[in-house]
């Protein structure tokens, strides 16, 4: 009369573990739960029943499902199971249509597979709540997030306080270099992602650019290995990659008609001989003087003399290196 | 995720979530959870002789079926949904926080509301160690998300990089989107005739005007599943070769190909525009050099060496 699938096992298991205040061995649950029926003076029967029994706690706990273990009275001699429903059931949650609207949106963002499932289960969760989610709302514009590989094993670790150790390569350097990092969280900056730590050889603190990672993340030592700091990740991050302040003030000729992109920057713009004299805020000489070369004769600095020699330098080498 | 911890998952979901919606139809539901209504119904089937040990009438999760409609009068103490697991509670978590980061979105207020809830019902797991910032101009991109949502052609003044020009042109808007944290406006161009993709900080001026927005049929929004910018193959190529200070190029653009050559990188990629590689080849200095083709190798050393004679000769009036 009754199919003895496995999921049908399971959720027997699960609501027979919610049901009981007392630890239930694993012979109880086989004498009670259709699908563990089996004779236990059967030494074959008794080993498939235990391996059996092995897999489902596996995959109970693998969704989730907090499995706890222990003994009902001191006279009890085998660790029994049950699910305490606190730990077990969604806390209450009350979401207001406007709420719901930005959860349901945000949960379709990811489009990396991984945290789209992992976003849409949950959605589902909520929905069980008896959250209604309208599937139609939008908030006008909805970033597409995308994470690098590196995001899922860093974000486990910083949670778990594990130390990691990868390989990590900047374009400048020829090989990776193994680094060892606790570290302390994930920051999305401009849209890239870096993470925050301890840098164990450096003994400093460190931040790396995920897409920089090369290979796996491995976990090195247990969990709760240190203490995350009360620190502002994201300002590590802004003042490890942040841009310069403009603090310099340039006077640049740019030529009737042309050098559109540094007209766009600039402060103040007067007509001058076949151009325009244009005044432009810079942070960095170099790059800057850089910018500006990339406009080849449409652009002349005028001022301050260290950014006109900048840029006539660099043409300088350009010169010399096609003459070569 | 196998099948069968799928289903699982899904059935436990199922008994709380009818529980909450008393006579609800089996299309809608099996709507709202995803499944063929064929899923739904196989699904109740196995619920049917699910229940509390004993399994006898008294003990097996019960329910009605009233027509198409459903209403389960018997849970068997499965009455609420798992609680998130870590994975659930980061991907919603660090999603609304994107969200609520995104310079110019709507309702902020209900997301930041929603966040808190959730993180509060994540518990333990609603630290998640992610944090977020975008950066951008959001009354510029909330600008021009009010002017699209009110279904208005848009004149732009565009700047385009690849052509280093500043153009007006009327384009009827399709969507704005945020993608690497640089938001977009996605529009049918009238002058191009096609589907362009506008970066919001090279937008230096726009107007609604008084027309409705009318892009074509054909004005598909692209998929972007592959990335914002996809070279294609008819563009030219450009081969450069890159000293350690130029590699930057390659986490920078999207490249075809890079080849190690030891100090100096081979590197290929899809240009729209040879004056922008001039551009980019003349303010890298010694640090890119020019492999090909030909054409732009001598515009690069032609440019450079009318911008060094233009520097030897008395500067332009001011």
């Amino acid at each position: 009369m009754v199919s003895r699938s496995r999921t049908e096992r399971l959720v027997n298991l699960v609501i027979c573990l919610l049901s009981t205040r007392r630890f239930l061995t694993a012979a109880q649950i086989a004498a009670t739960v259709p699908g563990y029926e089996h004779d236990p003076r059967d030494a074959r029967q008794h080993e498939a029943f235990q391996r059996k029994f092995e897999r489902d706690k596996a995959e109970l706990r693998d969704l989730g499902v907090p499995l706890e273990t222990g003994t009902t009275s001191v006279f009890d001699t085998e660790q029994g199971y049950r699910i305490a429903h606190r730990e077990y059931a969604l806390p209450e949650v009350r979401l207001e249509p406007d709420e719901a609207a930005a959860v349901g949106i945000a949960a379709r963002l990811w489009q990396h597979a991984g945290l789209a499932a992992a976003a849409s289960s949950g959605l589902a969760k909520l929905r069980a709540a008896g959250i209604d989610v309208d599937p139609a709302a939008t908030v006008g514009l909805e970033p597409l997030v995308t994470v690098d590989p590196a995001f899922g094993p860093l974000t486990a670790a910083a949670r778990a306080r594990q130390a990691v150790t990868f390989a990590h390569r900047v374009p400048s350097g020829d090989a990776p270099t193994r680094r060892r990092l606790q570290p302390w969280g994930v920051v999305c900056w401009r849209g890239r992602w870096y993470v925050v730590g301890h840098d164990l050889d450096r003994e400093a603190t460190r931040c790396f650019r995920l897409s920089r990672i090369v290979g796996p993340v491995r976990p090195t030592g247990g969990p709760a290995a240190f203490p995350r700091p009360e620190v502002d990740l994201l300002s590590h991050v802004r003042r490890w990659s942040g841009a310069p302040e403009r603090s310099g003030q340039a006077r640049v000729w740019a030529r009737a008609g042309r050098a559109a992109g540094v007209r766009r920057w600039a402060a103040a713009s007067a007509p001058g001989t076949e151009g325009d004299v244009l005044e432009l805020r810079y942070g960095d000489v170099d790059s800057f003087a850089g910018y500006l070369a990339g406009f080849g004769a449409d652009v002349r600095v005028l001022e301050p003399p260290e950014l006109r020699e900048a840029v006539i330098g660099r043409l300088k080498e350009i010169v010399a290196e096609g003459a070569a | 995720m196998n099948t069968s911890a799928d289903r699982l998952s899904r059935l436990l979901n199922l008994v709380p979530y009818l529980l909450a919606r008393p006579g609800i139809t089996l299309g809608e539901a099996s709507g709202d959870l995803g499944v063929s209504e064929r899923q739904l119904r196989e699904d109740l089937e196995l619920l049917w002789v699910c229940g509390l040990p004993g399994y006898g009438p008294g003990d097996l999760i019960d329910m009605v079926l009233d027509g198409d409609r459903v209403t389960i009068t018997y849970d068997a103490g499965i009455d609420r949904p798992l609680r998130l697991t870590a994975d659930e509670a980061l991907a919603l978590v660090v999603a609304l926080r994107m969200l609520a980061e995104t310079p110019g979105v709507a309702d902020r207020d209900a997301i930041e509301r929603a966040l808190a809830k959730i993180e509060s019902a994540a518990g333990d797991l609603a630290g998640a160690p992610v944090a977020v910032s975008l950066p951008g101009n959001a009354d510029r991109v909330a600008g021009i998300r009010a002017a699209v949502e009110r279904g208005r052609a848009l004149e732009l003044t565009y700047y385009t990089a690849s052509r280093d020009a500043t153009t007006r042109r009327v384009v009827d808007p399709l969507r704005v989107f945020v993608a690497a944290g640089r938001p977009y406006l996605e529009a049918w161009c009238r002058r191009a005739e096609a589907v362009r993709l506008f970066r919001v900080d090279r937008i230096d001026a726009f107007a609604a005007l008084g027309e409705p927005a009318a892009p074509p049929p054909q004005a598909a929004p692209a998929d972007l599943a592959g990335g914002v910018f996809r070279a294609s193959t008819d563009l030219p190529l450009v081969t450069l070769r890159v000293g350690r200070a130029g590699r930057w190029i390659t986490e920078y653009y999207p490249c075809e190909r890079v080849t190690d050559h030891g100090d100096e990188w081979e590197v290929a990629l899809r240009v729209t525009d040879l004056a922008w590689a001039r551009r980019l080849v003349l303010g890298h200095g010694p640090h890119v050099r020019v492999v090909a083709p030909e054409e732009l190798r001598a515009a690069v050393a032609g440019e450079a060496a009318a911008a060094l004679q233009a520097y030897g000769s008395p500067d332009p009036a001011g």
